[in-house]
């Protein structure tokens, strides 16, 4: 399937309200932006036949925070910061496609050790965001356990965050160059014992929910994707796999050494809630393998780059060398410039495809800081998604394409 | 599988739940001991004499992305001397309504004096209130130090940079 055989019409493409609204044989109806099955601050307009919807218009812009705009007032070390705000289930995946960005821009380098424990953290990041995911998608079809089950889980994963990061949500882990600081020597026995869980414990949710019939009759067949429409609306991540389409920018284009781990793409035929539901499960699973291979590979040596013209000397180096100290002093007040130049990085988000365009001007902050959010995009298809089913069916919906209103609105 | 028994063993797996232990903490009975790097409200640390670490530098505030942090500094003399070297913080306030804990004070202080704590519960009733003055973040005199400003023999401390190791 490429992109030239897909065929929308401009009917496909319209989501207003039609003439019966306005003639008053449906009804309009919000939903949101308070309402607790919109995961955040989504505002749905609703045309309403009986319980069917006609029509869903999405209204975004409640949690607009400014944030690009913001990184342009910011150097490029101090504006890492609000990148974790952005998609607040992907702290560890938004430092690292920023600081990505920022090191294609001035060609900095990243130790080995540095890699593969971004790598590590980005895949446990993965595992903490897919069960906040199933937790609520699933307590919105009224499956109360398995969100406190879910929780469980990821409240160690948050725990170990902490233990890295001192900051269990918005961590800044990752900096311009490697890492904050090489992980704690208690972190990796803790690891590895919640990855000795962990399968059990993935095990426990499909026991409740994958051969539930209630749970089925509420997602199989409900809010199908087809393969065009995924690709014509340019759906990624686990969304665009559910519909059976192989893409995943792990594999597409491999970063921070990706291309060294071994993992399956996770695909699942239908496009519909249910697919989609077995695509998060399984990607779990791929995650502990990738990160199980990440502590197979880490090796000792540095996790931040030398080079000081962007990296500030360790602590140690400041009381014995003068040039030290007026490196760490300029770059902690001017910060570093980037050429006047243009990159843009893709990473695959627990979501999708989340890309940071940055744009230098010579100087130490960006001119332009774009971000190609995943949740923005996948949103667009609610519409064609909703059409025709019912309001309860709409929030298995809303829920199975896993959106952030954080990343939406950023 | 059936619906039905799918259905029972769903429910067998919550059943199973009840003889584990909870996971929940009854706070604020029971705290959480917080994790060695957690960053929590802030502290100026004081060298073992009593000194305060702290020169005035700026460049906490220099560094911090919610500009959060207000430094003045005063010139130090022999007979009034608050920290070593050249300069201390006259006025040293905190904005913790603005504060957003990211650690970047710590990281470019150049002599350990302010450090992230252990401390999470901070609350306060008006804004006044959120903003944390030079004597609230001050750490007390340890039982070897004496109180600032103190008076010492001339020319005893012209270092301002201490030499520190690597942070874990
Ligand atoms: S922790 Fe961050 S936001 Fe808070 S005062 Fe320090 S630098 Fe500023
Ligand atoms: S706390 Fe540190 S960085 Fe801030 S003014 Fe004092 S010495 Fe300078």
């Amino acid at each position: 399937m490429t992109l030239q055989q897909v065929e929308l019409t401009s009917d496909d493409l319209r989501h207003l309200v039609s003439q019966r609204a306005l003639d008053g044989e449906t009804v309009l109806l919000n939903m949101g932006p308070q309402h607790p099955s919109t995961h955040g601050v989504l505002r749905l307009l609703l045309e309403l036949d009986g319980e069917t919807v006609v029509n869903c218009i999405p209204d975004i812009g409640f949690l607009h925070t400014g944030i690009e705009k913001n990184i342009e007032a910011k150097t490029y070390e101090k504006s890492e910061v609000m990148t974790d705000r952005l998609d607040y289930l992907n702290t560890m995946g938004n430092n690292l496609v920023y600081c990505l960005a920022i090191e294609k821009l001035v060609d900095l380098d990243v130790p080995a050790r540095a890699q593969t424990i971004r790598i590590l953290f980005t895949e446990l990041q993965r595992i903490a965001s897919h069960l906040v995911w199933l937790g609520t998608a699933a307590l919105d079809l009224a499956a109360m356990s398995v969100f406190l089950y879910c929780f469980r889980e990821r409240e160690r994963i948050l725990d170990m965050m902490e233990m890295a990061s001192g900051q269990r949500m918005m961590t800044t882990y990752f900096r311009p160059g490697g890492l904050w600081r090489d992980l704690p020597e208690e972190f990796i026995p803790t690891l590895e014992q919640f990855l000795d869980d962990l399968p059990a414990r993935i095990d426990q949710y499909e026991d409740l929910l994958t051969h539930n019939p209630i749970f089925i009759d509420r997602t199989k067949g409900i809010g199908v994707l087809t393969e065009e429409q995924a690709l014509g609306y340019s759906i990624t991540g686990p969304t665009l796999r559910g519909s059976g389409i192989a893409y995943d920018i792990r594999r597409a284009h491999p970063y921070a050494g990706y291309e060294n781990y071994e993992f399956d793409i996770i695909t699942e035929e239908g496009g519909d809630c249910y697919a989609r539901y077995l695509v998060r499960i399984r990607e779990m699973r791929e995650s502990i393998r990738i990160i199980r291979q990440a502590i197979a590979r880490l090796e000792d040596g540095p996790v931040r780059s030398n080079n000081r013209k962007f990296v500030p000397p360790p602590r140690s180096e400041l009381g014995t060398s003068m040039e030290a100290v007026i490196h760490h002093f300029k770059l902690w007040t001017e910060g570093f410039p980037a050429p006047a130049d243009s990159v843009y990085v893709p990473v695959e988000s627990p979501r999708g495809e989340l890309g940071v365009f940055l744009e230098g001007d010579g100087g130490p902050k960006p001119y332009r800081c774009y971000w190609r959010t995943p949740s923005f995009v996948n949103l667009q298809v609610l519409p064609l998604l909703s059409k025709g089913h019912f309001v309860a069916d709409l929030v298995a919906i809303i829920g199975s394409i896993d959106i952030v209103l954080g990343d939406t609105d950023r | 599988m059936n619906g039905f028994s799918a259905i029972l063993k769903g429910m067998w797996t919550t059943f199973k739940s009840m003889f584990e232990g909870p996971v929940t903490i009854q706070y604020p009975e029971v705290k959480r001991p917080v994790r060695r790097r957690f960053k929590g409200r802030h502290e100026l640390k004081r060298y073992e004499n009593g000194l305060e670490k702290c020169i005035g530098c700026s460049l906490c505030a220099a560094a911090c992305p919610a500009d959060a942090i207000f430094v003045e500094a005063s010139e130090n003399t022999d007979e009034q001397r608050f920290s070593p070297g050249e300069r201390y913080a006259s006025t040293y306030e905190i904005n913790m309504l603005r504060c957003i804990f990211c650690g970047y004070c710590e990281d470019a202080c150049p002599t350990e004096a302010i450090i992230l704590g252990d401390n999470y519960e901070l609350s306060f009733t008006d804004r006044a209130q959120s903003i944390y003055t030079r004597e609230k973040l001050l750490n007390p005199v340890g039982p070897s130090g004496q109180a600032t400003p103190q008076q010492v023999p001339a020319g005893m401390f012209d270092r301002s940079i201490p030499v520190m190791v690597d942070p874990d």
